[in-house]
């Protein structure tokens, strides 16, 4: 496809953005949205799938308001959603730290840091309700970290100047969703949430174009069941895992997002992907995953390469002119704080020079040293003891004593299902919050915003907007006993049996590394034309092969986890098409995004505003057909377009 | 890019214990596994599985999601030691650089009344999240919070609740203590909010509510053994058994 023939902007996409000043549009479309009175939200059954930040916030927060939740989780319990793992921290304007921050500065700062592909009035939005967040979580007794005052600590992330982000030790995301969890847990208690665990989505159903419902497979018995409500929220995450190896949990999937795109949901930017600089290398072919080291290390530690090629000596050996810090002195006003995407691209771009570090060469150092000698262990200990502790475990290397050896690896997607500013997908009643959405990152996400985005959309945003839809619409009783419930299940029963039915002879994981293999080869930091052309034969020819050769044992009426994973490796193939496609599409280099024909003299991604600044939402055309592109035109009234710079 | 050498490499024998379903018959199976030291606990698993699957054989069921340490959700027993050798560590966290060619390892889920098996290495921990509801949070609405500086908490105060807060809900803890007592699990989050000014107004009804939710679901009572602090993966600290007994009492008499 080129540009010539992409659609224009679709009349489908409508973005609903409420109109006037940027910094009165969430107010505004408060006042405007319709209520539900509190005496009638008991009518309304709220079905939640997924229970990480963003599920478990919006349980909580519908279920206090009155209405009747159910949630679902693929896990034993809803603790361990996979925000659990997020390390570093949560933005919020408060501007406590007194260093000029504001609203308007971190909105600013994420519409340039996701590269000028995010939708302005939601990031202004997110910017807005960051400072309530940090209110909420202190007062669910999250222990924030605190300074000897008794006030809260900052420390800074990538991409910003000011110190706006809020940490608890290395394991904010646990912290916070504990709140979260306790916050449902008391929902549960009081009979307002019917909590189901172990339960996959893995279908959605519509009656008469509106989302009304789920089929759930129950892991520990395999049973089909199907629940009805008068709206579904989606709260499943990113697609990471398309990669196989990832900093994802491996059980984190795009089955949910994907399932309900092939019922009519837009899925939109998929190839904007997050490659995180810091995280611990890959050591041998059996690796099940990797394993991500905050980016609040680059506060102390410093990022080098040996200034020469095939430099094999020890770190300690080699003298300070003879290192290149090569981000302090490409960038020196952000040094080795730039942006996820520029940090990574740049480990990427020393390593394939020769100059990578460790026994695999794809690697570079990240150095306490300086920091350790100026303000000492124990001052470096209390900051990332922890991080330091977990690294030690995977490498047995002490990095108090040698640097840190890391390599960019998948950690986040931006894109996502398409939803519009109310957060409701292109299939009426069904919304979609955190991770799995497309809306506040563009095409690259900032360090500690993906738990502010999560957050924002479960405590403060579906809260008031999902009124558009319960009381906006007429919505008919519905009972599980309707047609479209017994298709729904058949349609997944049906899936099921066929991958039990294959019986060939490679094992589910092998094909899921082979697929991820393709991915990071093709649409990896580094995407051309000609490359992701290759890449989608190789997907198709892949998928035709896991359909004739997979091998699933077992029953599959009892906890059958080849079972799950087939489910979702299936998904994945045919997810990682569009992807494919998407970024294909998508002729310029924009954030994570980085189209090797579209850079600048000096390596950086050169963005084409004139033919790309809009969101490319996907449509399900039948398996195995091309979807068809819609477009939302990006307006950039309050951040100027300009040429993203860190130096 | 990977170098591919033979560093490294080893056999192992495992014994697993395999269980079809909750309630039914259970034995440990043998089985031959090459691994190298480079790999996690759980990526050696993975190796059997593959090796397993290869053979026509069923995998073994086995639980973890995140592998870095943090989800709570791997719980495997290791020559009688919750989550193996190494201290403060999980058993996805586990590598098996600990080990040398040719060991033998053995390899059981939790073992506890409360904590049926669900299948083979899999076991049902939802009796944590049942004392959890009992009262382990702050009741406070979305939206009903005062600004985060309205209350000072001090440096000192803040910390001892993090680390009680730590806490993954792994169950380790009732796997090594001879009673298969969950008081180190219930004391954390106790702990966690007797120490904050935000948990004092819901301060007694619920330390009642979740030890008598604990004693409901089964779990045995603490006799001092420690065993609990030895396993548990994030080192909570016994202290904190002692501190939810006080406020228990303090509770207790406060009601009457």
């Amino acid at each position: 496809m080129t540009i010539a023939d992409s659609p224009a902007g679709s009349a489908r996409l409508d973005s609903k953005v409420p109109s006037g000043p940027m910094s009165e549009r969430w107010s505004k479309h408060k006042f405007d949205l319709k209520l539900v009175n509190p005496a009638n939200r008991r009518k309304f059954d709220v079905i939640v799938v997924g229970t990480g930040l963003a599920g478990a916030s919006a349980a909580a927060t519908l279920a206090e308001m009155g209405y009747k939740v159910k949630a679902f989780c693929t896990h034993d319990s809803p603790r361990r959603a996979h925000s659990i793992a997020a390390q570093g921290g949560i933005n919020a304007a408060k501007n406590y730290k007194g260093d000029g921050d504001s609203v308007h500065r971190l909105f600013y700062d994420t519409v340039k840091g996701g590269d000028y592909r995010s939708r302005e009035s939601n990031v202004h939005r997110l910017a807005e309700v960051s400072v309530d967040i940090i209110d909420q979580c202190v007062a669910q007794g999250v222990p924030f970290a605190r300074e000897y005052g008794g006030l809260l600590d900052n420390r800074s992330f990538g991409g910003a100047q000011v110190a706006r982000t809020f940490y608890a030790r290395g394991q904010t995301g646990q912290q916070l969703l504990l709140g979260a969890y306790g916050a449902m847990n008391r929902m549960i208690e009081a009979g307002r949430i019917e909590m189901h665990t172990r339960r996959e989505m893995v279908d959605l159903v519509k009656v008469d174009g509106i989302a009304r419902g789920i089929i759930t497979r129950n892991l520990s018995n395999g049973e089909y069941e199907r629940h009805s409500a008068h709206t579904v929220l989606l709260c499943t995450g990113g697609y990471g895992n398309v990669f196989y190896l990832s900093t994802n949990a491996k059980n984190s999937n795009v089955t949910a997002a994907w399932r309900a795109h092939k019922r009519g949901a837009f899925m939109a930017n998929p190839c904007y992907t997050q490659i995180h600089p810091t995280c611990i290398p890959r050591s041998g072919d059996y690796q099940s995953k990797l394993t991500l080291m905050s980016e609040s290390l680059r506060n102390d530690g410093r990022v080098w390469v040996p200034a020469t090629k095939g430099d094999q000596r020890p770190a300690q050996d080699i003298p300070e002119a003879e290192r290149d810090y090569y981000l302090e002195r490409k960038y020196p006003s952000f040094g080795n704080l730039v942006p996820r995407d520029v940090a990574s691209r740049n480990a990427k771009t020393v390593c394939d020079d020769g100059r990578g570090v460790g026994p695999t060469g794809e690697a570079v150092y990240l150095d306490f040293g300086d920091a350790i000698r100026r303000d000492g262990r124990a001052a470096i200990e209390a900051r990332y003891g922890n991080l330091f502790e977990m690294y030690e475990r995977i490498t047995g290397d002490n990095p108090y004593e040698v640097p840190m050896r890391i390599y960019p690896a998948v950690h986040y997607t931006m894109g996502g299902l398409w939803v519009d500013y109310n957060l409701e997908s292109t299939v009426p009643g069904l919304f979609v919050l955190g991770e799995a959405n497309f809306s506040d990152h563009g095409a690259n996400r900032l360090g500690a915003s993906a738990l502010m985005q999560g957050l924002a959309d479960g405590y403060f945003v579906i809260p008031a907007t999902i009124a558009s839809h319960l009381a906006g619409r007429v919505l008919e009783d519905v009972n599980t006993e309707h047609d479209a419930f017994a298709e729904a299940e058949a349609n997944a029963r049906g899936r099921a049996e066929a991958l039990m039915a294959v019986n060939g002879t490679r094992s589910v994981d092998s094909m899921h590394r082979e697929l991820g293999n393709i991915v990071w080869n093709y649409c990896g930091m580094e995407r051309t034309a000609e490359g992701l052309t290759e890449g989608i034969a190789k997907i198709r020819d892949l998928r035709a092969q896991f359909w004739e050769d997979v091998r699933v044992l077992g029953d599959p009426n009892t906890v059958n986890q080849d079972l799950e994973k087939a489910g979702r490796v299936a998904d994945f193939m045919e997810f990682a098409e569009v992807m494919f496609h998407d970024g294909l599409t998508r002729d310029e280099s924009c954030g994570g995004h980085f189209r090797a024909e579209h850079q600048t003299e000096e390596g950086e991604a050169k963005r084409d505003d004139e033919h790309f600044a809009h969101a490319a939402a996907w449509e399900f055309q039948g398996e195995g057909e091309l979807p068809v592109e819609h477009r939302e035109p990006l307006s950039f009234e309050e951040v100027k377009l300009t040429t993203r710079s860190y130096k | 890019m990977i170098q591919k050498t033979g560093h490294g490499d080893m056999k192992l024998t495992l014994e697993v214990w395999r269980q079809a379903a909750p309630g039914a018959p259970g034995k440990f199976e043998t089985y031959e596994v090459d691994a190298n030291e480079h790999m996690s606990f759980l990526e050696m698993l993975d190796v059997l599985n593959q090796q397993l699957v290869e053979r026509g054989e069923e995998p073994v069921v086995f639980e973890h999601d995140c592998r870095e340490g943090i989800c709570g959700s791997c719980n495997l027993t290791i020559d009688g030691k919750p989550h193996g050798p190494r201290e403060r560590t999980t058993v996805c966290q586990l590598h098996m650089r600990e080990y040398r060619s040719g060991d033998r390892i053995r390899i059981e889920p939790w073992r506890a009344n409360a904590f049926p098996i669900v299948k083979d290495l899999m076991v049902d921990r939802s009796a944590f999240d049942r004392i959890q509801q009992a009262g382990g949070y702050v009741s406070v609405n979305t939206g009903a919070a005062p600004d985060a500086h309205a209350i000072p908490v001090a440096k000192q105060n803040a910390d001892m609740a993090f680390d009680a807060a730590q806490c993954i809900g792994c169950g380790a803890c009732v796997a090594a203590c001879p009673n298969a007592s969950a008081m180190l699990f219930t004391s954390a989050k106790v702990s966690q909010f007797t120490l904050l000014p935000q948990g004092q107004p819901e301060r007694e009804r619920r330390v009642l509510a979740m030890v008598e939710t604990m004693d409901e679901e089964g779990f045995g009572n603490c006799s001092n053994h420690y065993e609990c602090e030895a396993a548990c993966p994030k080192a909570i600290s016994v202290t904190n058994i002692a501190r939810m007994n006080r406020e228990y009492a303090r509770a207790s008499l406060k009601r009457r």
